[in-house]
């Protein structure tokens, strides 16, 4: 792998950075990963979605949610991993107020998914990431620290998110930069989004990333490796992953040695803190999950979830680029999200006049600019395909002009046919045979001076005509086709 | 046969069932018998740790109502004893441990849920070694049990409540938990009859986990054909339990045939351990004597790899229990020792809540799943156990069904093997395999010896419950074992 990263790093170019990420993906089951709980407690009051599974009563026993199985080997799938017929749970054993059985229902060394690889977008270039493995396991529940009226601080459990289905993506250590490292991950959530397994969200706790870092010299054995946590934006990320690599080169540049730690990212201060030391990690005492039989992962079954998975973002820039004669800003632009994608695939195919080019253009210039000031999801378009679609056949049979569609486009409601809101608007081109007309004959009525001027050879007179019949229509009539007719009126008079 | 009650709490569920139909007998009638017995031999025996009077009557009353409609089902009006690992929505579970003294589940074990169901009147919690982690009851947290036969000897373990109360007609039968021998053996040292059924037979959820690749529910009863009633009721797929089977249920009433002429019974050469005492020894040789007089062939075969299952069960088990037990932390229920700190709090609940023996295999479990000894411990007895089970698949080939002593002695004293931890693991030297290779097994009474029960186990191949009972009713039904009753006085 080369760097990539050459242009304005501030790091001595002797050195190079090896990253790895590991990403916790929460996956978007109705249900949690052993129990019948919902797994949706974004606005659950605490401890509202608990049973003795999830709670981790005596007695209580998981049962595996299939859904949750299915979706970690659909990314997988997506992920070009291998699916090895046999797969297995295990737990994952430690002490903490958030883990009610003490242990976490985790995958060890049978994940659901192997050696895979994830090509991205970087530095202008496609770079090609390793995946080690995508496997399953529960997600804990939550502390929330905090000091009573009376000054005493106390630490509460909630334990809605306990159970609720988590996959876990751990990368090889392919990356050579945070921006690389960013990029990974864009392209990363990206395609988790597309084939529908996780929101990717990350300020939500929805899509977490640890690092493991290191910095050698180039071309140089494997430096001692740091693990890096609590980054929570994709932004963090690549400022953690600055900081530490800054921090390694220095540290070697003046001969100390790093140790191989686990540290974490303080994001007021911008800096990494050392957590805790090799000496200190733990000892998980992982082994089979008796309460749980041994998946078996049939043909089958990876060849219906291999049918279901739709085509993958960087396929379908290309395709784009390729199909619809786009321009690459633009296809890359369009793709970004699986719903927008849909969106302008289905306006561009619809029967007019240049319509992916078109559909392009008002998605790109338009409909993302309003979805912004409205504050949308980037996946929500403020208008539905169909009535772009409406909007782009008025244009093309001039019923609206282009600076009307401009003002219609904020103005139609959800729902609302694209005609009735121009109608509302009083925003559709006037009919020539009609309205127009109607317009003329009583302006030339009105203003017998300037006719007989006209007709006496004064063309120019025609320019107040216009303005007279414009003014009379309240400016939606098109100038020409007033033009037009008032010539026709003024000729047969 | 002077006592009224004592003459209605000595039917076998059989008979009773058949008197309750027949409105010979009404549930209440039963229940108080039970519990007037139970208030007059419980402070000598220790049976029970939580008398469920008041359930235990409005069921009965509830019973005699179905009873009266037609609509009783086969365990409608039986008065139960359930091991104090089986969660109980209306009655605390406590494990026979300190660290959940109190606490009351929030929800029915399934096979409470099925018994209740059926309308069983339940007696009580029945008291355990705690966690289940024992073979003599020695190590319940609040008392110990003693053997109805004789109040100086231990009644086996863990279930030693569930096999005492039934030997002691202080229930008609009861449900126990079998992880390494727990039924079988203490029902050996009390003379009634426990079976473990195949693991998956019986839904575990709910059942206070143990070594959960091992642990199975089961019944005890005075007879085979009891022990078959129950395990009808409790059997069967739960989809609240990953590893309970989908394979239906037979009925196994209906196995109980009286007939074994041509079956291959296989017996062991591993099975005569060098610690046998001679008085179980006669006893089970004259039982082989009599399999061979009901008609059916007695066959040699090998086990060869028997002798492993004890240290492998001592590693499996305990690895198991480390993280099964790690949830009781004092955070979400149970008793709490509050220090300044997380991890002092964590310590101070866990070793005042846990007794001597639990800890011990916490500290077994956690030792062979560590960092370095993983491979060495855990991953080898994987192997082993699967070497134990191929034994078992091999003799299938030769024979319909195995038997063997359930234990190696009778009945020891009380605090014979307290201070020797792997005296006391050897009780359930026979009784083992059989978990180590998830088949089932049924103890029931083949003689005396030194005026205590002596007992034969039949084991079979998974899911052949039907075959080892019939097998087992049939050698029931020459002799007269059952009929002999231990002679309880209360004290004072």
């Amino acid at each position: 792998m080369v760097d990539q990263n050459g242009q304005k790093s501030p790091v001595a170019s002797g050195y190079e950075a090896v990253i790895g990420l590991e990403v916790h993906a929460q996956l978007l089951t109705q249900s949690k990963m052993f129990c019948g709980c919902s797994a949706r407690y974004a606005d659950a009051a605490p401890n509202t979605l608990v049973c003795v599974v999830c709670g981790g009563f005596p007695g209580a026993l998981p049962v595996l949610n299939q859904a949750a199985v299915e979706a970690a080997i659909v990314t997988g799938l997506a992920l070009n991993c291998d699916i090895p017929r046999f797969s297995k749970l295990d737990r994952k054993n430690y002490f903490y107020p958030d883990l009610p059985k003490g242990y976490q229902i985790s995958q060890y060394d049978m994940p659901l998914a192997v050696d895979g690889h994830l090509e991205f977008a970087s530095g202008g270039q496609t770079r090609r990431a390793r995946i080690t493995r995508v496997h399953v396991e529960e997600d804990t529940g939550r502390l929330v620290h905090r000091t009573e009226a009376n000054g005493s601080r106390v630490s509460l459990i909630d334990l809605n998110r306990s159970g609720v289905p988590l996959m876990e993506i751990v990368g090889e250590p392919d990356l050579r930069s945070p921006e690389e490292a960013r990029d990974y991950l864009t392209a990363l959530r990206q395609i988790l989004r597309y084939i529908g397994v996780s929101t990717g969200n990350m300020e939500e706790g929805a899509f977490r990333c640890d690092a493991n870092v290191s910095v050698r010299e180039r071309g140089g054995p494997l430096g001692a490796k740091v693990e890096v946590k609590n980054m929570n934006s994709f932004r963090a990320v690549e400022r953690a992953l600055r900081f530490e690599q800054e921090r390694q080169t220095e540290a070697l540049q003046t001969g100390q040695r790093i140790e191989q730690e686990t540290r974490g990212w303080i994001e007021d201060r911008g800096v990494t803190m050392s957590q805790r030391t090799k000496e200190q990690a733990h000892d998980y005492r992982y082994f089979p999950e008796p309460d749980l039989p041994p998946l078996i992962v049939s043909e089958e079954t990876v060849s219906g979830l291999t049918s279901r998975l739709p085509e993958m973002p960087a396929q379908r820039r290309a395709r784009f680029a390729q199909q619809y004669g786009l321009a690459e800003s633009e296809s890359m632009q369009l793709t970004a999200e699986r719903t927008v994608a849909d969106f302008f695939e289905t306006v561009a195919q619809s029967d007019g006049v240049d319509r992916p080019s078109s559909a392009a253009n008002w998605i790109v210039n338009d409909l993302t600019g309003l979805q912004r000031s409205r504050g949308l999801a980037p996946d929500r378009l403020p208008l539905s395909a169909r009535q772009l679609q409406d909007l782009l056949d008025a244009l093309e049979q001039s019923r609206v002009t282009v600076r009307a569609a401009k003002e219609l486009l904020p103005q139609i409601r959800e729902g609302e046919a694209v005609m009735m809101a121009a109608a509302r608007l009083n925003l559709l081109v006037l009919d020539a045979a009609g309205e127009i007309r109607d317009a003329v004959v009583a302006t030339i009525a009105a203003f017998p001076a300037a006719v007989a001027d006209y007709q006496g050879g004064k063309h120019a007179a025609i320019g107040r005509l216009i303005g007279e019949t414009m003014r009379r229509t309240d400016g939606r009539a098109d100038p020409e086709e007033v033009r037009r007719v008032l010539e026709e009126e003024l000729i047969r008079g | 046969m002077s006592n009224g009650a004592a003459e209605i709490t000595a039917l076998t569920a059989a008979e009773a069932r058949r008197a309750l139909d027949a409105r010979e007998l009404s549930a209440i009638e039963l229940t108080r018998s039970y519990l007037a017995r139970i208030d007059r031999l419980d402070d000598e025996i220790g049976a029970y740790l939580h008398v469920m009077r008041d359930v235990a009557l409005s069921q009965a009353e509830t019973a005699d109502r179905r009873i009266a409609a037609g609509n009783s089902e086969p365990m409608t009006g039986i008065p139960v004893a359930l091991k104090d690992v089986l969660c109980t929505i209306d009655a605390p579970t406590t494990a026979a441990s300190r660290i959940l003294e109190g606490f009351r589940p929030p929800y029915d074990a399934t096979v409470v849920n099925r018994l209740r169901r059926q309308g069983a009147v339940f007696l009580g919690k029945a008291n355990t070694d705690e966690f289940a982690m024992g073979s003599s009851n020695e190590n319940s947290a609040f008392k110990p049990v003693r053997n109805p036969w004789h109040r100086d000897r231990v009644p086996g373990g863990s279930s030693g409540g569930p096999a005492a109360a039934v030997a002691a007609e202080m229930a008609m039968v009861s449900l126990g938990s079998d992880t390494g021998g727990s039924i079988r053996q203490p029902a050996g040292f009390c003379g009634v009859v426990g079976l473990k059924p195949t693991y998956g037979r019986v839904s575990r959820f709910g059942l206070l986990a143990f070594a959960s690749s091992l642990d199975q529910i089961g019944p005890f009863a005075r007879t085979v054909r009891d022990a078959a009633m129950v395990l009808q009721a409790i059997a069967g797929h739960d989809p609240f339990d990953a590893t309970s089977s989908p394979e239906p249920s037979p009925d196994y009433s209906r196995a109980l045939s009286g007939d074994i002429r041509g079956m291959k019974i296989g017996l062991a050469r591993e099975y005569t351990a060098d610690g046998m005492e001679d008085g179980v020894f006669a006893a089970f040789n004259s039982a082989i004597h009599r399999f061979r007089a009901l008609g059916a062939e007695i066959v040699s075969i090998d086990l060869p790899h028997t002798e492993y299952a004890l240290p492998t069960y001592y590693i499996t088990a305990p690895a198991e229990a480390s993280a099964n037990l790690a949830r009781y932390d004092g955070v979400k229920y149970g008793s709490v020792e509050t220090a300044s700190t997380l991890r002092e709090t964590y310590a101070r609940t866990r070793g005042k809540g846990f007794g001597p023996e639990v800890k011990r295999r916490i500290m077994l479990g956690t030792y062979a799943l560590s960092s370095g000894y993983y491979d060495a411990y855990y991953i080898k007895a994987q192997k082993v156990r699967t070497l134990i089970k191929q034994d078992f698949d091999a003799a299938w080939s030769k024979v319909d069904a195995i038997v063997a002593p359930t234990s190696p002695t009778v009945a020891f004293p009380l605090g014979a093997r307290t201070d020797d931890p792997y005296q006391m693991y050897l009780a359930d030297v026979f009784t083992i395999p059989a978990n180590m290779a998830g088949i089932p097994g049924v103890a029931v009474p083949c003689g005396f010896s030194e005026e205590l029960p002596v007992s034969l186990q039949v084991l079979g191949p998974a899911f052949a419950e039907a075959t080892i009972l019939r097998i087992a009713d049939a050698y029931e039904r020459t002799e007269s074992w059952a009929a002999r009753r231990p002679q309880i006085a209360a004290a004072g």
